[in-house]
């Protein structure tokens, strides 16, 4: 009989080393930041609730599932019981408790994840402004108070909160770089915020984790973790020798495609802000003549206007 | 399905026959999910309430002597319906008739400044398109106009039904439960009068 | 509009699809003129208003788009078993997902718990049949038609491609122009008509016609399930019907109230959405927890343990169900109260959810169990369905759910959630009243490989999702590069994918098996252990009256009982009286197919069309108020004779 079940007890004890074990191995369960780090430990606080009462489940399940199964003896058979007060009362209170001992640091880690993070030094720093703008399917990052702008990656001082202003110019996308915390929606005519710290040096994969169509799995971008000095220093000479953004190189990013890495010595916001124009990039298409075509319509229609991706941007990997 | 009659005289002639009251208990399910269904166009159209984009605002447009008298007549069909439905269960058919055919008159004159409203509003520059204020004004109130709309053609059908059978438990039955329609879209127009045309006028003012 | 882009071009799995559709319905129609069947079909099937056979062509329509959905779901676990793998493009590969999900959620696991509830609620509580037996027919074929126009998009104008939650922007005509998310709106709409008229029905019936003597907490577990089901899609549906109609005015007829430009909210849509969409989840898994009930009890041979408790944690689960909504989108910037708020009343859920897990556990305990078939897919739900309940509340915990959300921990959990539940309840439901529907069982040998088969691929297919989850992959990706890792799991995860793939496959022959092969039952109570009244018929397969005599009822349980008073289930003679019984009607068949018309028209925009049908809709409409519908009477005799009784 017991072999019967056996399968249920190796998917268990499967779970437990799955989830347990590598922790480390996971890039969630991999923290490079304080904001990831607290998400962790809140997971794997959860994790161990999980865990004990999947045990305390499948254990009683095989308990009675092997005592109580049909056979000659029947003893026990006790067809009419249909309740205990007591018994009924212990499974209501137990889920109660545990319910209550995981809204407290949820709603504690909710809290703390919208403020500034603080680094494991203790030291409170003012955070770092950088406007991230999603676009089918790139991301352009603004640094307005040093003025440039970037597609596709990040530089940020590691030790310094960065505060992100979420932005997007067409879909609902979602900003998220795994390593250095949980993501939020990037929406047009919308501004959201999120805090990020990096307190290693080193590349981070970030992408927008909400789909949005068919160049979705390749809008990722780099971040770039450094010292602050570096920061500086790369702020500086992107700010002296890069190219200035023109309004129709801007154009040409609000149409749909892939992008490769880009540097520009100046921003986009003195044209246009996202978060209070939701139609800006609708419209710069319909100007270019760019609008997005049904993926089943007839070819004949597609050779008569100009190629829909002839805007020269290719993969970035 | 059981088809047991109930003969006796204080019971109302809708309620007599088995299918009649399951038919009427079915309708007042069916208004739970239209007052869902027009709970969630409110939410909607609320949410929508100051997103007028480049188009007019509610209180460049809005004229409340057209929609009092929409109220007006909407609110009397109310009343006469409820009159046809007493003279119903008096059994006197010729008043049923009179009072659903006073009732329907007034729907229709609801439905007329209705789309004269509407008509004027397009003129005025404010259509589906204009912005997602109007697309929330046009489709809550088109909605309601849709149902009244409806309700007309139903009740006609039904009459045609109560003069070529007369009055019977079935008959009697459909003309209760158009009866509860007709009273269901009163209810909501009163919401609308509050939540779309006078808070429209009196909010945008601010 | 020409050819190329009225059908489908340029795949060739596409193509081969269109070889298969054309020589399907030629194999059908030949079929049906050689054998001469095609009166049988109109009288016995289309145009019938029995609530048996309407379920029978539920639960055989949902096993068809469980195939399709399952077709769609094993291409994708192809696509993503390799990295950069080249099988799929992105744009199929959307398509797939979308219409994976949409199919799974909409006409599959509902049409099926629908199907089953069709089948035994009007038996279980003693009834002739339901309240609206019209409307029943009404019901199934709006659903049957809204899946059928849904599924054809895929060779006729482009499926749709933004995901079964099509969030706006993305779903809408700036971004997503073309039929496919058409298909979508009206697909969904004319099926969500079919539904919402069952909900009324079945709350009506449940309300109205139970057996003399059934209180409300004398109803079986099932019973009640079914009601608080009812009442939720009487409430939950309207929201969608409105959600699809707004976008449907965006996308046709070019309101702003979604859309990028004129100052249209894309929030709103996923507020609307969720608002009906978490209802949903709870419309798909409470029948199921009541058919659990069902067999547990059955097989364990005793009462069901804690039976209010069972009851009330249903209905506030079906209270909370509507208050949770904002958890499918706790990223999307609305602030700590909001989230806070929200993911309490989340793992609220958890607790009347933990309850009934504990109350199945202790309706085993003390009794005496036998492993059939559906008891051994009950008991695989209990031991799945927790994963998927803890996974829940570790989602709902907002602050975590920022690294979770998007991601394969999702997805994970809420296939262990659908699949422990509502398709292990499906096989279940199936298999426990199978042979009240054709009067024979399906073979219990080949019912436990499909059982173990499937229970091993389902773990081997989602567990690696979850690691996968925690390992950053984000859910709806097509592609994925070496570099990530995340190669070996996705192998894994295609395995068992296809180990379930191969399951359905061993059910589908058991089906063939058992219709040969099975020995006919000869009594109402096939398995020797029914509790309640649905097994308390005569015959195996009830008649089209279900029972000669309305029986009566004056305890939970009430067959057990019976049996244990020895009550003779055989009507007596003296108390066979006439039947009234509903008319056949090829009516809603007609009302449908304009439904399709209309909404096909609608999907191309070719307005003439979609005005043509549903001026046909509304003359069915017409037709149905003049209908004296009297429907006819059952004589003495022929009752008599069906249930073989002599003077």
């Amino acid at each position: 009989m017991f072999k019967r079940f056996k399968p249920f007890f190796a998917l268990g004890l499967l779970l437990s080393v799955f989830f347990l074990g590598g922790c480390s191995n996971y890039i969630v369960l991999d923290p490079k930041g304080p904001v990831a780090a607290q998400q962790k430990d809140l997971i794997l606080y959860s994790i161990g609730f999980m865990a004990l009462i999947c045990v305390v489940v499948y254990v009683l399940f095989t308990f009675i599932v092997i005592k109580y199964r049909d056979r000659k003896n029947d003893d026990n058979y006790e067809p009419d019981q249909h309740g205990s007060k007591k018994l009924e009362t212990i499974w209501t209170v137990i889920p109660i408790l545990i319910i209550i001992a995981l809204a407290i640091p949820t709603v504690k880690s909710i809290y703390d994840v919208e403020k500034v993070p603080v680094s494991a030094s203790g030291q409170k720093k003012e955070p770092l402004v950088i406007t991230a703008t999603a676009v089918n399917w790139k991301w352009i990052f603004s640094y307005p108070e040093q003025g440039i702008e970037t597609v596709n990656y990040i530089n940020i001082p590691k030790d310094r909160p960065v505060q992100f202003k979420l932005t997007s110019a067409d879909s609902m996308s979602s900003f998220w770089v795994p390593e250095l915390g949980g993501q939020k929606y990037a929406m047009a005519g919308m501004e959201t915020k999120l805090y990020l710290q990096a307190d290693h040096t080193g590349t981070f994969s970030g992408r927008n984790s909400n789909f949005n169509g068919e160049g979705f799995a390749h809008q990722i971008f780099d971040v770039h973790s450094v010292t602050q000095s570096e920061f500086d220093k790369w702020a500086k000479d992107t700010k002296s020798k890069a190219p200035k953004l023109t309004k129709k190189q801007y154009d040409q990013l609000m149409v749909q495609g892939e992008a490769k890495k880009m540097t520009f010595s100046s921003t986009h916001l003195k044209w246009v802000d996202h978060a209070k124009e939701a139609d800006y990039a609708v419209k710069t298409r319909e100007r270019l003549g760019e609008v997005p075509q049904n993926p089943h319509g007839s070819k004949q229609k597609d050779a008569n206007k100009p190629e829909s991706d002839s805007h020269g941007e290719s993969h970035s990997h | 399905m059981a088809h047991a009659e109930v003969h006796d005289h204080n019971t109302p002639l809708e309620y007599q026959s088995e299918t009649g009251r399951l038919n009427i208990l079915g309708f007042w399910v069916f208004l739970g999910a239209e007052i869902a269904l027009f709970s969630t166009l409110f939410a909607t159209y609320l949410v929508l309430m100051y997103r007028t984009g480049d188009g007019p605002t509610p209180h460049e447009l809005f004229e409340l002597k057209g929609v009092l008298i929409e109220t007006f007549l909407l609110l009397t069909s109310s009343f006469t319906c409820g009159i046809a439905i007493h003279e119903m269960r008096r059994r006197n058919r010729k008043g049923l008739f009179i009072w659903m055919i006073i009732t329907l008159a007034l729907g229709a004159g609801f439905l007329g400044y209705e789309i004269y409203e509407f008509v004027t509003y397009v003129h005025e520059g404010a259509a589906i398109g204009t912005s997602a204020f109007w697309s929330g004004f046009f489709v809550i109130v088109g909605t309601h106009g849709l149902h009244v709309t409806m309700g007309i053609a139903w009740i006609t059908l039904i009459l045609i039904q109560v003069a070529r059978r007369g009055l019977t438990p079935q008959t009697s039955a459909k003309v209760f439960i158009s009866s509860l329609y007709w009273h269901f879209l009163d209810v909501v127009w009163i919401f609308i009068f509050t939540a779309v045309y006078l808070t429209g006028m009196v909010l945008h003012n601010g | 509009m020409k050819w190329d882009e009225f059908f489908v071009t340029g795949d060739p799995l596409i193509y081969g699809a269109d070889v298969s559709i054309v020589l399907t319905v030629i194999g059908i129609l030949f079929y049906l003129t050689y054998f001469k069947k095609w009166k049988w079909l109109w009288t016995e099937w289309l145009t019938t208003v029995d609530h048996k056979k309407l379920g029978i062509m539920y639960i055989a329509s949902a096993v068809l788009m469980l195939f399709r959905g399952g077709v769609d779901a094993l291409l994708m676990r192809v696509q993503l078993a390799t990295p950069d793998s080249k099988f799929l493009d992105s744009q199929h590969y959307n398509e797939i997902f979308t219409t994976h999900g949409t199919i799974m959620i909409i006409f599959m696991a509902m049409p099926f718990l629908i199907g089953l509830i069709n089948v035994v609620i009007p038996l279980q509580i003693g009834a002739r049949d339901v309240a609206f037996p019209y409307l029943n027919a009404v019901s199934f074929w709006t659903f049957f038609i809204g899946a059928m126009l849904f599924n054809i998009s895929f060779v006729i104008g482009g499926s749709p491609s933004a995901g079964w939650t099509s969030y706006m922007p993305l779903a809408g005509n700036e971004l997503s122009p073309g039929p496919g998310q058409n298909y979508y709106l009206l697909g969904l709409q004319i099926a969500g008509i079919g539904t919402l008229l069952t909900g009324i029905n079945f709350l009506v019936t449940i309300l109205k016609m139970r057996a003399p003597g059934m209180t409300l907490f004398r109803m079986p577990v099932f019973t009640w399930s079914a009601l608080i089901t009812m009442i939720i899609i009487v409430f939950a549906f309207p929201i969608l019907t409105v959600a699809l109609a707004l976008m449907t005015f965006d996308r046709l007829f070019g309101a702003h109230f979604f859309t990028l430009q004129g100052a249209g909210m894309d929030m709103l849509w996923a507020n609307l959405f969720w608002l009906w969409g978490h209802p949903e989840v709870y419309i798909v898994v409470l029948p199921a927890f009541g058919m659990f009930s069902e067999i547990i009890s059955a097989f364990s041979r005793k009462t069901i343990f804690g039976y209010k408790a069972m009851i009330w944690a249903m209905v506030i689960i079906a209270g909370y169900s509507f208050l949770v909504w904002v958890h499918h989108f706790f990223t999307m910037g609305q602030g700590e109260l909001v989230n806070s708020v929200f993911s309490i009343t989340t793992m609220i859920i958890g607790i009347p959810t933990g309850i009934k897990i504990f109350n199945w556990l202790f309706t085993m305990y003390k009794g005496k169990i036998s492993f059939t078939t559906p008891m051994l897919w009950s008991l695989g739900f209990i031991v799945n369905f927790v994963i998927g309940g803890v996974t829940g509340v570790m989602l709902a915990m907002a602050a975590a759910d920022y690294q979770y959300h998007n991601t394969y921990f999702l997805v994970a959990h809420f296939h262990y959630v659908l699949i422990a539940g509502t398709v292990f309840s499906c096989f279940a439901g199936l298999i426990f009243w199978y042979p009240k529907m054709f009067g024979y069982k399906l073979n219990e040998r080949i019912g436990k490989w499909v059982f173990w088969v499937f229970n091993i691929g389902f773990n081997v297919c989602f567990i690696p999702q979850f690691i996968l989850g925690l390992d950053g992959m984000p859910r709806r990706v097509y592609t994925y590069s070496a570099a990530s890792g995340w190669g070996n799991m996705n192998m894994l995860s295609t395995v068992g994918g296809f180990l379930m793939g191969i399951a359905f496959l061993i059910l589908v022959y058991n089906f063939y098996y058992s219709f040969r092969y099975s020995e006919r039952e000869n009594t109402g109570d096939s398995w020797g252990l029914g509790r309640t009244l649905e097994w308390a018929t005569t015959s195996a397969v009830p008649p089209h009256y279900n029972f000669a005599v309305t029986p009566t009822v004056d305890s939970f349980d009430p067959l057990i009982k019976m049996k244990r008073n020895n009550v003779n289930l055989k009507p007596k003679i003296e108390d066979i009286k006439k039947i009234h019984m509903p008319d056949n009607s090829g009516v809603p068949f007609f009302m449908a197919s304009f439904f399709f018309v209309a909404g096909f028209g609608l999907v191309f925009e070719w307005y003439w069309m979609g005005i043509v049908g549903l001026i046909g809709v509304f003359i069915t409409l017409i037709i149905r108020s003049f209908d004296k519908n009297e429907g006819y009477y059952v004589s003495e005799e022929e009752i008599k004779e069906t249930e073989r009784l002599t003077v």
